[in-house]
This record gives structure tokens, sequence and C-alpha cells, in this order.
């Protein structure tokens, strides 16, 4: 009876799939070689099979979890329908299924795994860093798993606040049953891990030498596993793409009466702003990284200096897309903070307004600085004046989002609970990776700071500081909602402080190594920074044992412990805290109705009281 | 106590810890800056982080003052957790002060920047081939040529002399090509304070006066491929006189390898035919 279960689409079908996929289009790529392309027999590489392979790999996943059924039976003629598994049971976490808050969840648990990796690769590399000499891991090596931890941070923390928070929440937010497109909700997710699957194949391929930035030319000369990287962040790209389109149609059209744009909660606005970014930014990744397939398999020279190409062109492309998705990475963060404090502080969000001109502010701004990353890099030395500038404009933008937080904590009654700890955890970190920020921008300081460990230290400072503190704050916050299951408090506490400490331990001494002139993902270093990095090493290896206890008392509470959160622990006044915990599958019995005020903190009359909101018509469960 | 009481008292911290804090960080921490003074573009690079440091301490205990002040003193009593805070929604004065200092702050930055890249000539970062200013009087050309995995250097003035080691002339205007071969590398020498990308194809100009006798370390600062954690060097800086018995001697010793060698170029191509004669 079990094994009958798994007979159908869902993720077992779906690798069974997607590895036949692969080896189809494997074989396919070698019929080709043989009989037309002398030039890879001279390589032993075979770029072209492998970019085939992937791509019909991931055709064949989608097809396993079922993304074809619909237009297959549309063809048919028989009747389709649109909606995937919106019912109960586990089952429906493990397949194609187009409930938003089943989406959020999976992302919750898919991200989670590879952002796990990644800090798993970040452990290695701090091994190696233990001593000035290469100990470890070979040269090649070293480069992978620096390459490795980057990519992915960077590719799947772009989602990971978006997927897994404003999937699950942005619909009840705003008053909505569902996204406006479902199946592309769903089918972000599953992008988003056939792509991690796909960067981890690297190892099998000889990795690939150029970190996350995967410059060109580096990026011609590498052997086949850099095609692992461009196949990764392309789906990324693609998944990114579309989750921004979603979330955009969705906060423009099922907003619910009532619900308009000055009332959005600020977490919506984060996302919309987010999604701006996401939908405007990604395909230039998408079209350069077609464009470095292309100079691989088809022998094109777009960054091949000797063709007539220009690294600088790759260097541009890449940053133009590069700092906007730093913003991404930032913004979501900033929309989770300033929905916490208002609750833990019990006081209206301060300057609603200048918060939504602050991120509106940062993602216009964020296209316009690209160029600050190639200040020594003697393209348009003219124009430094101008980045700078813009540069240094955007923390007046933040600086709102920091006014507006500081102003939420006036005369209010704080309470310290691991989510507001998050929060003000998120103020220092962030406080000190923009104040770091300054120094790269100023380009007299930049000459010696710039890719040093100085910068790596400061956009740690920035992701893991703001946008990793966030994603826990998020957790410890909305996990309860999402599961119907507390936290346990006090392991929590354990689990922030160990973080937090030895966050600071380690990113802290690394600017001042960078300072010192450590250059970034070098495998060796000068004798006198060996003192220093074996603190920052023994440092790191306490902030990785700090994540294990997180994932014991995640665990321990979600599956062993059940204590019931309820409906409302935290006693907020937003609307997704007067529904059951976990939300019911169709959110709402009624769309509700929003009255003028999004924080109604001290003006509804309901001081002390852990009451319904008083503007939202009483939703009951439906089932 | 009122809420003026709070904000005064607020200010109060801030002016003190300022107080505190603003000289150690001009006499102590400031002078202490990277790269140091070796040479004009370290000088000039240790101001502006003097100055960065300055202007951002203010409000850097503004900042960490408010949030140990609130989280210590607004605090929810015990029994009072789920009363309500003041409705306050927004405080036009203060979002007035802030929007106005912070810009200040933003703009004087971007103006003193700008001034100091250009009084200093770019301060020992890469400038590109036409560098907007140049240092005036004479200038000693020194090639940077970049290559999979380590780094040599060209001197034009003396019939192109290639050389595997880095020895420079103290107090002259020195003024490097930087170049490469292949991959993108970034020439950094960390106590010169120069830092300067080596792009294939392009020149990359770089301005640095030394000012001390001493070695300094040289390191690759952009990814470039297998071996890019053991691209270093160690370069000297020398007084006049050994200099030119040092380049003396590497003339002669480029006499026999000259002719398997390209002219000297700003760029740096491998040119085959040039083996054969």
């Amino acid at each position: 009876m079990r094994l009958r279960r798994l007979v159908g689409f869902n993720l077992f079908s779906a690798v069974i799939l997607g590895v036949v996929g692969f080896y189809v289009g494997w074989w396919l790529g070698h019929l080709f070689e043989s009989s037309s392309i002398a030039y890879f027999d001279d390589t032993g590489q075979n770029d072209i099979a492998l970019f085939i392979a992937y791509f019909t790999g991931v055709l064949g996943f989608l097809v396993g979890l079922g993304f074809a059924n619909y237009p297959v039976q549309r063809l048919l003629g028989k009747p389709a329908s649109l909606r995937e598994k919106e019912t109960q049971g586990n089952g429906r976490y493990f397949g194609l299924c187009t409930d938003h808050k089943v989406v959020g969840i999976q992302y919750l648990i898919g991200i989670g795994v590879f952002i796990f990796i990644g800090g798993l690769n970040a452990m290695l590399i701090r091994f190696e860093l233990l001593t000035p000499t290469q100990h470890g891991w070979n040269a090649n090596n070293y480069l992978t798993l620096v390459g490795l931890h980057g990519t992915m941070m960077m590719g799947m923390m772009t989602s990971g606040i978006i997927g897994p928070f404003a999937n699950y929440l942005l619909p009840v937010m705003i008053g909505a049953r569902r996204m406006a497109f479902p199946r592309i909700e769903a089918l972000t997710f599953w992008l988003l891990m056939a792509a991690g699957t796909i960067l981890m194949t690297t190892i099998a391929f000889g990795g690939f030498p150029t970190g996350w930035t995967g410059y060109a030319p580096l990026n011609d000369q590498a052997n086949m596993g850099m095609d692992a990287y461009i196949a990764f962040f392309a789906l990324v790209g693609l998944s990114m793409t579309l989750l921004g389109l979603n979330m955009i149609a969705t906060v423009i059209t099922m907003r619910a009466p009532g619900m308009t744009w000055g009332r959005l909660p600020i977490f919506v606005w984060g996302t919309v702003t987010t999604s701006v970014l996401m939908l405007l930014a990604a395909p230039v990744l998408i079209s350069v990284l077609l464009m470095v397939m292309l100079d691989r398999t088809a022998q094109t020279g777009f960054f091949n200096d000797a063709a007539g190409g220009s690294p600088y062109l790759y260097e541009n492309l890449f940053w133009i897309f590069g700092h906007p998705e730093v913003y991404v990475l930032a913004l979501p963060g900033m929309g989770i903070l300033l929905e916490i404090l208002p609750v833990f502080s019990r006081k209206p969000l301060w300057g609603y307004k200048l918060a939504v001109s602050g991120m509106c502010g940062i993602a216009l701004l964020s296209f316009l600085v690209w160029q600050h990353h190639l200040f020594v890099s003697g393209i348009n030395a003219d124009l430094r004046p101008f980045y700078m500038l813009s540069t240094e404009l955007i923390s007046l933008p933040t600086g709102f989002i920091f006014v507006a937080a500081l102003g939420t904590l006036w005369a209010g009654r704080i309470r310290l609970t691991v989510p507001m700890l998050f929060s003000l955890a998120w103020l220092f970190n962030f406080l000190v990776g923009g104040l770091s920020g300054v120094f790269l921008s100023d380009v007299p300081s930049d000459v010696t700071t710039h890719g040093s460990f100085f910068s790596m230290a400061h956009f740690h400072y920035t992701i893991m500081g703001g946008l990793l503190f966030a994603f826990f704050a998020g957790i410890y916050f909305w996990v309860p909602k999402m599961t119907g299951y507390q936290i346990n408090e006090r392991w929590g506490k354990v689990h922030f402080w160990a973080m937090f400490i030895s966050f600071n331990s380690t990113f802290g001494p690394l600017l001042v190594i960078g300072f010192l002139g450590m250059p970034r993902r070098a495998v060796t270093y000068a004798g006198y920074l060996q003192g220093a990095n074996t603190w920052v090493s023994v440092s790191a290896f306490v902030l990785g044992a700090s994540m294990l206890v997180f994932i014991a008392n995640f665990v321990y509470s979600m599956v062993f412990a059940r204590v019931p959160a309820g409906a409302n622990p935290w006693a907020s006044k937003s609307i997704e805290w007067q529904l059951p915990s976990p939300i019911p599958v169709h959110n709402f019995d009624r769309i509700p109705t929003f009255g003028p005020d999004p924080y109604p903190y001290g003006t509804d009359g309901t001081d002390g009281a852990r009451s319904q909101h008083p503007v939202i018509a009483p939703a009951r469960p439906t089932q | 106590m009122n809420l003026r009481g709070h904000a005064g008292r607020i200010a109060a911290l801030t002016v003190i810890g300022t107080a505190i804090v603003l000289p150690l960080v001009i006499f102590v921490l400031g002078p202490n800056m990277p790269p140091g003074n070796w040479t004009s573009a370290g000088t000039s690079q240790v101001f502006d982080n003097t100055v960065l440091l300055v202007v951002m301490t203010p409000f850097t205990v503004f900042i960490l003052v408010y949030i140990a002040y609130a989280v210590t003193v607004f605090r929810a009593g015990p029994g009072e957790e789920l009363r309500d805070g003041p409705a306050i929604r927004g405080h036009l004065p203060s979002q007035i002060v802030w929007l106005a200092t912070t810009t200040a702050a933003v703009l004087f930055l971007a103006i003193f920047g700008s001034a100091e890249l250009l009084a200093s000539n770019g301060s020992g970062g890469g400038s590109g081939p036409n560098p907007i200013t140049k240092p005036s009087g004479a200038v000693l050309p020194v090639q940077v040529i970049g290559q999979q995995w380590e780094f040599t250097y060209r001197y034009p003035t003396y019939g192109g002399v290639e050389t595997a080691e880095l020895v420079l002339p103290v107090d002259r205007q020195i003024e490097f090509h930087v170049t490469s071969l292949d991959a993108i590398h970034s020439f950094w020498a960390y106590e010169l304070g120069v830092k300067a990308d080596a792009n294939p194809g392009v020149d990359n100009i770089a301005f640095v006066k030394p000012k001390k006798q001493g070695t300094f370390q040289i390191r690759c600062a952009e990814l470039c491929g297998l071996w890019h954690g053991y691209m270093s060097d160690t370069g000297r800086v020398v007084d006049s006189s050994q200099f030119s018995t040092w380049i003396t001697q590497q003339q002669h010793a480029f006499t026999s390898v000259q002719r398997y060698l390209p002219k000297y170029a700003t760029t740096y191509s491998p040119d085959p035919e040039a083996r054969a004669g």
C-alpha cells in the first residue's frame, strides 16, 4: 500500500525522470559530437552534451512533478484543473502543489537544506584557513569550495525570505486566497531545487575556479564544472524573474477591499520592491550566462579579448545584475525587521511613509551603483566620482529604514522575545555592514579594501548579519503560525546568543584582517595573519555549531514536543494572527475588508487584550 | 519621566560618547589606519580613512546609544506585556533633522572623496588608460604584466628590460602600467597603497611615489584560477644609486633573451613571430 502511493506525479517520479532525462541528454550530446565536432576530441571536454543533459534533466524533473499534466490534458480534450493538491495531508508537500501556504513551507525546508550545504562549505573553507599554508584541500578543491559556498548562498538566499515567508503570508496579508499565478509559484520553487542539485553536480565535473562572480575569461578557460555554475545561476535567474512577476501581479490585482497601497503591511512593501529588482535584474543575469554558454560551446567571443570581445563586458553585465541582487537580499530583511518591531514594542510602525520611500529609494538607486565593484579595474575611470556619489546616496534611504526602526522602539513596551532579539541584532549587524560599506564606496579607501577580506567581511555583515538574522527572526516569529506549534523559547535564546556572539567574533576580526592586507579567495596568506585567522576559524566553527542548536531545537519543537501555539501567541494585531494556526486551506471564509490602519496599536481600544482584529470580518477555518 | 526627558538623556549620552570616542579615533585609530604612510598614495588613503571614521563616529554613537537606551528603559514591565504603547506615528522635526544631517554627511563624503581622488591622482588605484589627473613632472613608467600565476615587470625607459622582481627608486614618481596576458588579475602592492586590475588588452595606469625604503608585499587580488592563492611576490624600494646599479645588471642579463620577447608595448601579447627572429 505504501509503495502504491509513490506511483503518480510526485518528487519520487520527478527524481527518476530527472535522472533519465539527464542521461538521455548526455547521450544525445555525445551523438552529436562524434559525428560533427572534432574540436572536443582535443580537449576531452564536451560542454554541449552537459548543457543538453542539464536541460533535458530539468525538463524530465518538471514533467515528473506533473507540470505537463495540465497542457497535455487540455490537448487531449479532457477536463483539466489548474489546482493541484489543494487538500490536507502530508503528500502535498512532496510534489507540485498550488496552495501558497504549502509552497511557503516547501521553500522553507528546501532552501534551508541548501543553505545548510552552503554553510558546510564555509566550515571547510575555514578549516583550510586555520594555517597560512595549504594543508587541507588542494588548490582546485579549495576554489571549488569557495565557489560553491558563494554561489549556493547568493543563488538560494535571493529567495530565502521571499520564498518561504512572502509565499505563505503575502496573500493573507493583502486578504487574498491565493497568489495571482499559483502554478508559476510552484514552478519557482521546483526550479530552485533542480538548480541546487545541478550546482552540486559540479563536483563530478571538476568543480569551477571562478567564485560566485564567474569572471571572464576565466569562465571560458574553466573545465566542465563551470557548466553547472552557468546552468544553476540561469535557472535561479529564471526562478527569480517568475517569483518577482508573480508577487507584483498578486499585490496589484489581488488586494481585498480597503487594502490600498498606503495600508499595505511593510513586509508587503519589502516584497514588492524586492520583486521589482528581481524582475528587472535577473533577466540580465540569464542573458549574460547564455553569452558565456555560447562562448564555451559555440566558440563565440563575447568576453574574449583576443577575439574582439571584452572581459569588461562581462563585469559590467554581471554587476548590473549583481548589485540589485545584493539589495534583493537586503530589502526583505528590512521588511521583516519593520514588521516585527511594532509587535514587540506594541506601537505602530514609526514613519510608515518614510520606510516605504526608503525601500523604493533603495530599489531605484541600486541600479545606478554597479561600477563601484570596478573602481580599480580601469574601466570608466572618469565616472568614479559619480559612482562614489550614487553609492553613498544609497545610505540615505537605508537611513530611513534605520530611523523608522529606532522611532518604533521609542517609548514602546519592548519584549525581548527571540524574534525581537534577532531583529535588534539585525540593526547592529547592518549598522556595522553599512559603516564598513562607506570605506568601500570611497575610492581612495577602496584601493586598499577592494578585493580584500574587508569587502568579504562587509558583505557578510550585510547579507548574513542582515538577511540571515532576519530569516531566523522570521522563522521564530511566523513558523508557529505556519505549523501551529511553538518553537522552544529557551533554546531559541541559546541559539540567538551563540549565533550573535560567534557571528561578530568571526566577521569583526575579518574586517581587520582585510585592512591588514589579506586578499579574498586565496588559499595561502601571510604568516603574521595566522593568529587572527585561527581565531576566526574557531569562531566560525562555533557559528556552525549554533546552527546545529537551531536545527535540533526546530526538529524537537516541530516533531516531538508539539506544543500548540494558538492563533496569536505574540498578541499581534496583524491580520495573519487573527486566523487559526496553521492557516486553513482557503485562508478566509469571507474576504476581509481592511480599515485605514495596518498597525492599530494604542488606537483600536483593545489595549491589553488578545482580541480579534476589529477591522476584519470574523474568519473561521473551512473545515 | 516624560518623553522630552528621554530625548535629552539620549542626546547627552550621544554627545558625551562622541566626545570620548572622537579623540581616540583621530589620535589613536586614525594614524594606524591602513595602508600606512609609506607612499603618497598610502598617505592619502590613511587621511581618507581617518576622515571617514570621524564622519561616521557621531552617527554610530547615536544609534548604539539609542538602541541600548531603548532596550533598557523602554522595557515592558511585569504584567504590562500586552499593554499598548503610545500611538506615535512619526515626528516631523526629528525626521527633518535626520534627513538633513545624513544628507549633509553623504554629500560631504562624496565631494571630499572626489576631491581627494583627483588631488592624489587616483590615490594608487587603477585609473584606466587615460587618467583624468596626472602628477606634474617626470615619471618613471613601470609595466606590470600579470599572467597565470606570476607578475613580471618591464621598464620602458631602460630599453624595455623585463624583470622578475619589482624594484623601485625612492622619492621618484612611479607610473604603473598594469596589463595581463590571460585572465583578469589585480596587482596589489599593499604597503605602497596600489591596486590596479590587470585586464588582457588594457593598459591600466596607477600613480605612486614611494617615500620610504624597504620591502613590500605584492599579491594578486582578483581570482585568476588554480594557483591564485600562490600569486604573490616581494618588491623593494631602494635609493637611486642602488636602483641604477640594479637596473644596469638587469639590462645586462636581459640582452641574451631580448630577441625572444616582443618589443615593449602598452599591452602585452605573446608574439610567436618574435621567437623566429
